[in-house]
């Protein structure tokens, strides 16, 4: 998960309050774009900062569509026990999975995180919706794309597009947990 | 090492702690005790510098089990005696509850010679009470007593003579020869399928309790008979404050009551049972701070007599599984004096000249032989001596110990002493630390160091 | 985790973990698909030395729903009975790549044995040894009485099952009655331990011939008298099973009849009446109607027995989850693969 950043390590802020804003914004009229409308959308947050943002996209497309009731869009997905490198950290907390009021059958999930990277996380999440039920279709909103993917998968609905190197950390931080909206890079040393 | 019939002069050598005397053994008996420089090296004499050490009468164990015959692979009487000698002992009491029990003259007998032969120290054969210690039928005591073995000791150590009946008869039927009855104090009903002490700790850790007062009720109890019939009773590895304060009372009382106590039980607790290793599962079981302080405090005042190992070897299979499915016992014969030493010499408890009353002279007189061991260590006596130095100290390790097994509870500990010597009828079977081959060859078995 | 030998080692913090991951695997139990890969070609070997078919199949559950590999090693009919030792079976499961050993013993200490005498590498579980320890039964119990009493005067609970009531929260300030053989039970011991550590207040309730000696220590209170107890009004009453045989001489004589014992200490129908109108339930089973529990008491609607039984397999999971799932260093494993 993107971590906050090193004190020590020079730290370059790429989007602020504003911007995400704006990426959101244009999100949420893309989604709607994309499926014709919000009627049979309903947005999966991946925690810890997925959740957040999927909340916020909520929001804006009850504010579109007078018809949706932002609260009942939103589900909560938890990918602990799907994840593939379970065995290589140590024991990580196990989060919490709701769904969305009228569960997921036959609905567009949209599945909203905060950085895209190698893919896992999405390939484990998409593991876990197909334990949960059978969505109609499965699309992917991400707030950054910083690039080096390890999986075939690809977002339809992206913030902003980061190129990165392997050794740059990317932080989104968010109001509800960081106190502050921001996108960061922190140069360091390759963690390989 | 022709170290074998040589004169033996030990220079410098503190007896029971004294001023530094030369003493010089010679013909198996201590020939002459003079001044420290005062005496001359005789020819092809062996001289040991003997300078800070302390030089005991040869340590007497009441309690060790040997094993042998039918249980060779924990100990046999060669290796187990190779242990006493390292131990500082010259003569140990060899318990009875071997495969077949020393329950009749032949096995007492066959037990005395092995221990003969093998001539590390005198081996004296504890005669069961009951044939097969099944506790219901008195064993042939007299003939046991007048075998080539002179049996003085009767124990069903393992078991407690439980019947009171069968109590009564054998403490009176021994003092026919001057026997004595060393009774294992354990009420049966009270301990069945017992483990450990029963208290905090066994109600924590879920083993089975074995109850203080089911020593103290047959200690109790024997001490009553013996009184009644005028007996002697000495009373096996008692473990208790309740078990002293019974033992202190039939004293006062004047009765012909001794009693032991093990190395182990003045040091360790039933708080080691924590960790579940059964190297500290042994019967009577490790108690509880308070009665060690008692056991020490009883030691001190003499209400208890003497120190005895209870040297319980075990092969590794019985010790290296379940608490429950182990085998009860620990050795302790190369670990005796240096607990003594550091429970009760230390700590200012005891002089080195009671150490030599506890761990020689009384055992000596309790197993009635005390016309050769437990003597004073003084001209024209026989030459059975222990020569340590209280100034070392050293890590216990069972592997590089004499005897066979390795259920030591001191493993990995550090334990003051060191026995330098140890001299059987003026022969040394322990020098520099290292046991001598009674043949003057090295060791049969493994290495000792 | 490493392992889970004992109550006593959870601190606070560990065991509310432990329950609120168990709440996120029993969200997960209700579920149409109730399978998850999470230790996906990980192997559990249930290692019983004593006959226990619901914890057995509890465990095996639990692991099997968290797609695990199972073996079941029963003493009964293996190499054990013929007399191989612990040691040789734990070399022959540690030879066969066990990652994790549930081990159910007659012998109390034989799991801590297992898990320090440096035989296997794998997470140790003690499914309950001799009259020690059950700690998975002890946490399942607190996750029971957690569900349906941690969240009390909060508008809408006690209704419908929520797996998560009571997420974060500890016991505190609620009042268990543990009521029977405390003396042989692992159960007790387990629950007086964690239950405290929780924040609830325990009372031990038994004759005092099923007391252990030593029981001054543990952090409770004892008590001769069950009505005494249940005026005060526990929020939870725990059912011990009191085996009939115990009566016997032969079985020790520790009370004179089942008659006389029901009578002084059996759940029945005057004293369930008299229960608050919250309190629940508690027996870890098998039960003996008519002995320590009625049949009203049992079948009652504040019995929480048989969804003890259900909450069973969730605690296991995430003790399974906690023991196995992670590499077991504390150091993570590096690498530039990390999920961003």
């Amino acid at each position: 998960m993107a971590g906050a950043p090193m004190p020590e390590d020079a730290v370059t802020t790429v989007l602020g309050a504003p911007e995400i804003g704006r990426a959101l914004t244009r999100i949420a009229h893309e989604i709607l774009e994309r499926n014709k409308g919000g009627d049979d959308v309903v947005l999966l947050g991946i925690p810890t900062r997925g959740l957040p943002l999927a909340h916020r996209l909520a929001e804006r497309l009850a504010a579109v569509e007078p018809s949706l009731d932002a609260a009942h869009l939103v589900g909560e997905l938890d990918i602990t026990m799907y994840r593939d490198d379970l065995h290589r950290h140590p024991t990580r907390p196990i989060g919490t999975t709701t769904l969305p009021a009228d569960g997921i059958d036959g609905k567009v999930v949209v599945l909203v995180d905060d950085v895209l990277f190698s893919g896992r996380t999405i390939r484990a999440a998409l593991d876990a919706i197909k334990d949960l039920g059978r969505p109609r279709a499965v699309q992917l909103a991400t707030l950054v794309d910083r690039g080096h993917r390890e999986l075939p998968i690809r977002p339809d609905f992206v913030g902003k597009n980061l190129p990165t190197s392997l050794s740059e950390r990317v932080a989104v931080l968010v109001e509800e947990i960081d106190g502050t909206d921001a996108v960061t890079i922190t140069a360091g040393e390759a963690r390989a | 090492m022709t170290a074998q019939n040589r004169p033996v002069l030990l220079t410098a050598a503190r007896i029971l702690g004294g001023e530094p005397q030369d003493v010089l053994l010679a013909d198996g008996v201590i020939a002459k005790v003079a001044p420290a420089g005062s005496l001359e090296v005789p020819e092809g004499a062996l001289v040991i510098d003997a300078t800070d050490k302390v030089l005991l009468p040869g340590l007497v164990d009441l309690h060790t089990h040997l094993r042998e015959p039918g249980r060779e692979d924990a100990e046999t009487v060669l290796t187990g005696t190779r242990a006493a000698a390292l131990g500082g002992f010259t003569a140990v009491h060899a318990m009875a509850n071997t495969t077949p029990v020393a329950d009749t003259a032949g096995v007492v007998e066959q037990v005395w010679r092995l221990g003969n032969d093998a001539g590390w120290v005198d081996v004296f054969p504890v005669g069961a009470v009951s044939v097969g210690l099944a506790g219901e039928q008195l064993a042939e005591l007299g003939a046991m007593a007048s075998s080539a073995a002179r049996v003085r000791v009767f124990s069903d150590d393992g078991k407690c003579v439980h019947d009171p009946v069968l109590m009564r008869r054998a403490l009176e039927y021994v003092k026919a020869f001057d026997g004595v009855i060393a009774q294992h104090s354990q009420e049966p009903r009270l301990t069945d399928g017992s483990q450990m002490h029963e208290g905090v700790v066994s109600a924590e850790i879920g083993l089975r309790g074995w109850p203080a007062v089911a020593e103290e009720a047959i200690i109790a109890r024997d001490v009553l008979l013996a009184e009644h019939v005028g007996s002697r009773l000495h009373v096996c590895h008692l473990s208790t404050a309740g078990s002293v304060e019974i033992v202190r009372w039939a004293k006062s009382r004047g009765l012909p009551v001794t009693a032991e106590v093990t190395p182990h039980h003045l040091v360790l607790t039933d708080e080691l049972a924590r960790g579940y290793d059964p190297v500290f599962k042994v019967n009577p079981p490790l108690r509880t701070a308070e009665d060690v302080e008692a056991v020490r405090a009883g030691l001190a005042d003499g209400t208890i007599d003497i120190v005895a190992t209870d040297h319980a070897p075990h092969p590794v299979e019985d010790k290296d599984c379940e608490w429950d499915a182990a085998a009860f016992g620990m050795t302790g014969l190369e670990t005796a004096l240096a607990v003594v030493q550091e429970t009760m010499v230390e700590t200012g408890r005891l002089t080195w000249e009671d150490v030599a009353r506890v761990l020689s002279t009384n055992p000596a007189r309790i197993g009635r032989v005390d016309d050769r061991h437990g003597r004073p260590v003084a001209e024209g006596e026989p030459a059975n001596l222990t020569l340590v130095d209280p100034t070392v100290r050293r890590t216990v390790d069972p592997a590089l110990q004499g005897t066979m097994s390795r259920n030591s509870p001191f493993a990995g500990r550090e334990l003051p002493g060191q026995v330098v010597a140890t001299f059987l009828r003026g022969r040394p079977t322990v020098l520099d630390g290292e046991a001598l081959a009674p043949a003057g060859e090295p060791a049969p078995q493994g290495t000792i160091a | 985790m490493r392992h889970l030998l004992d109550a006593r080692d959870l601190t606070r913090a560990d065991a509310v973990q432990v329950l609120d991951t168990a709440a996120e695997m029993a969200a997960t139990q209700s579920r149409e698909i109730k399978k998850l890969p999470t230790l996906r070609g990980r192997t559990v070997v249930n290692l019983f030395f004593e006959d226990s078919t619901r914890t057995r199949i509890s465990f095996e559950t639990a692991a099997k729903r968290l797609s695990a590999d199972v073996i079941n090693f029963s003493a009964k009919g293996s190499s054990v009975s013929k007399g191989e030792s612990l040691k040789d079976t734990a070399l022959t499961l540690q030879a066969m790549g066990a990652d994790g050993i549930v081990i159910r013993h007659h012998a109390s200490g034989a799991p801590h044995l297992l898990a320090h005498a440096g035989w296997v590498d794998a997470a140790v579980v003690n499914a309950g040894d001799g009259t020690h320890q059950h700690p998975t039964q002890a946490l399942l119990d607190a996750f029971t009485i957690r569900r349906h009493l941690a969240d009390r005067g909060v508008a809408g609970s006690g209704e419908g099952f929520d797996a998560r009531r009571g997420v974060g929260k500890d016991l505190a300030g609620l009042k268990v009655a543990i009521v029977g053989d405390v003396l042989h039970s692992r159960v007790a011991r387990s629950n007086v331990q964690l239950l405290t550590t929780l924040g609830a207040e325990v009372t031990l309730v038994a004759p005092p011939t099923l007391v252990p000696v030593g029981v001054g220590t543990w952090p409770c209170t004892v008590s001769y008298d069950l009505d005494a107890t249940l005026a005060e009004r526990p929020d939870a009453v725990m059912m011990l099973r009191v085996q009939r045989e115990r009566m016997s001489a032969a079985g020790g004589g520790y009370f004179p009849s089942p008659l006389e014992y029901s009578r002084l200490y059996g759940l029945d129908q005057r004293r369930l009446a008299t229960l608050a109108e919250h309190a629940v339930i508690m027996h870890p089973g098998p039960m003996n109607r008519g002995l320590e529990i009625s049949a009203q008491a049992a079948d009652a609607a504040r019995s929480v027995v048989v969804e003890q039984v259900s909450n069973g397999v969730a605690v296991r999971m995430a003790v399974l989850y906690l023991t196995l799932a992670g590499s077991g260093t504390a150091a993570p494993v590096p690498t530039s693969k990390e999920l961003a």
